[in-house]
């Protein structure tokens, strides 16, 4: 049994995105949720399943609570950082096409600028235990070093150039400022990026996704159902997790200018029966500048190596051949690890994508990245 | 600087990874070998990705090692670190066929490159702590 075209986003809902939110992280989950139901034409208690995120600081039981849910069927976690927003998709299908449940929420929510920062929360977690036993004693803590070391290799194996990830940023920070919920709001050229300070190098700061709070949540229907719901459905066409090898140490990996994308990337394509020349738009999550260029070679928008003249020359602009990140990503609109890319997608191939709409999309990806080398993809259309 | 001052990380030791912190403590640094069909593993963990073996043997490394990647890190994401900065860490590929990351000592920056031979060294940390790193093979 395939899970191609069985399920569909249904709605989408987004609070609103800042560096100090003023609300509690349950509140931005519920707020979002809510959005989403509504968003969905459905009310809190057709929702029969929940993947709250996997740092659990919400519960499946906070939503019952709040929401006055009286019978979920079916609730899951899936803790891969960044990677799990695309990964609890994929869980969510396989609820709702095996019929387990109607209609699951995936909330999303944190004050990642104003509350607990994210750093202080990724070294905490679990999958971060090696690292912690083994290499922050010698001071190599935090994720901007653990990808330098990527980075560094990628560029010394292939002559990837600062510049060239400068490209990236600057052209998600222009599609920020076209993008009313963007934290982010003046224009960046490569060199403003030369020009910022170096964080651990070969990246900079404006290489480095933003700290910021807010809320957003999707909704996953049996596309039987979508037809005759409140949105326009996108049905999910294809959906893949990758984990790399050694995948909670990124210096023991075989090789460590792949990611887990490698491995999601053929299996998204391949229920999806299509291949990157067919994407229209691509959101792309973006915690560091490098992550989306590697993303992009591991996906087969290009060779391993190549990523740094792929995304040079305005090809990944708005009005480029592969318009990525058209509402500012982690780096320029909010992280919120990964939810706003889909929503952003699902905006895009319903046609709402504003002043970023890319014209006639029809056929998108999102991908998800995170836990130091997880990567997820789904590939969705109108 | 005595141990009370001591403001890095402390790695957390478990029964895995003592023999690893006592050879380091020891000035030999010790790696995992499994006892069954050899393959030599780090860092460590309790059986072996190869043939699942739980036993093991430490045996001595050379300390030889190459340069597989680095970063320079200009912004400590831990106070203790403060005082290192710029900070040189470096993933080696060592001569047993396994990779570690330590801090660089002894080599500026721009003279950093893929597959410069290194040296493991050892510094003492606290009296209880010894950390290894790496130096330019002279």
């Amino acid at each position: 049994m395939s899970l191609r075209d069985k399920c569909a986003v249904t709605g989408i809902g987004e609070t609103e995105y800042s560096k100090n939110s003023g609300k509690s992280v349950i509140a931005l989950q519920m707020e979002a949720s809510l959005k989403a139901i509504a968003d969905a034409g459905l009310t809190p208690n057709d929702i029969d399943g929940i993947i709250p995120y996997g740092n659990l600081e919400v519960v499946a039981e906070d939503f019952i609570t709040n929401l006055g849910i009286h019978d979920l069927r079916y609730s899951a976690v899936t803790p891969l950082g960044g990677a799990s927003s695309v990964a609890a998709v994929q869980a969510a299908m396989t609820a709702v096409a095996s019929g387990v449940a109607n209609h699951v929420l995936i909330p999303i929510g944190r004050n990642g600028s104003s509350g607990e920062r994210i750093g202080d929360r990724v070294q905490a977690m679990p999958q971060f235990r090696i690292l912690g036993e083994y290499e922050m004693p010698s001071g190599n803590i935090a994720p901007p070093q653990l990808y330098a070391h990527m980075a560094r290799r990628h560029m010394e194996l292939y002559g990837t150039k600062s510049e060239q990830l400068a490209e990236i940023a600057v052209a998600i920070r222009a599609n920020a400022l076209l993008n009313d919920n963007a934290i982010m709001n003046k224009p960046m050229t490569i060199e403003d990026h030369q020009n910022s300070r170096m964080i651990s190098d070969p990246l900079r700061l404006f290489d480095c996704c933003l700290e910021s709070d807010g809320g957003a949540a999707v909704i996953i229907s049996a596309s039987e159902r979508a037809k005759d719901m409140a949105q326009q459905p996108i049905y999910i066409m294809g959906v893949g997790e990758g984990h790399p090898d050694s995948p909670s140490i990124i210096t023991q990996r075989p090789d460590i200018t792949t990611l887990g994308t490698a491995k999601a990337a053929p299996r998204a394509f391949g229920m999806a029966g299509v291949s990157p020349k067919d994407i229209d738009v691509a959101e792309i999550y973006d915690c560091f500048t490098y992550i989306v260029m590697c993303q992009l070679e591991d996906l087969g928008f290009c060779e391993k190596g190549e990523g740094g003249d792929f995304v040079s020359n305005g090809r990944i602009a708005l009005d480029g051949e592969l318009p990525i990140n058209t509402h500012g990503g982690l780096l320029s609109q909010s992280h919120i690890v990964g939810m706003n890319h889909v929503c952003e997608l699902v905006k895009q191939l319903r046609g709402t994508g504003g002043k970023a709409q890319v014209a006639d999309a029809e056929i998108g990806l999102v991908t998800g990245y995170g836990d130091m080398g997880d990567g997820t993809v789904a590939i969705m259309r109108n | 600087m005595s141990d009370a001052a001591y403001d890095k990380p402390m790695p957390p030791l478990n029964r895995d990874s003592k023999p690893y912190w006592d050879s380091l403590q020891e000035g030999s640094m010790r790696l995992q070998s499994c006892a069954e069909c050899g393959k030599v593993r780090h860092y460590p963990r309790p059986v072996c990705d190869s043939c699942h073996s739980f036993e093991v043997e430490w045996v001595r490394a050379s300390g030889k090692g190459k340069v597989h990647s680095w970063t320079v890190s200009h912004h400590p994401f831990h106070p203790g670190f403060i005082v290192d900065l710029p900070m040189t860490l470096v993933t080696v590929d060592l001569e047993e066929g396994v990779r570690m990351c330590a801090q660089m000592h002894g080599v500026e920056p721009d003279q950093m490159s893929i597959d410069m031979p290194v040296e493991l060294g050892y510094e003492a940390a606290t009296a209880d702590l010894t950390l290894p790193v790496f130096r330019p093979v002279t």
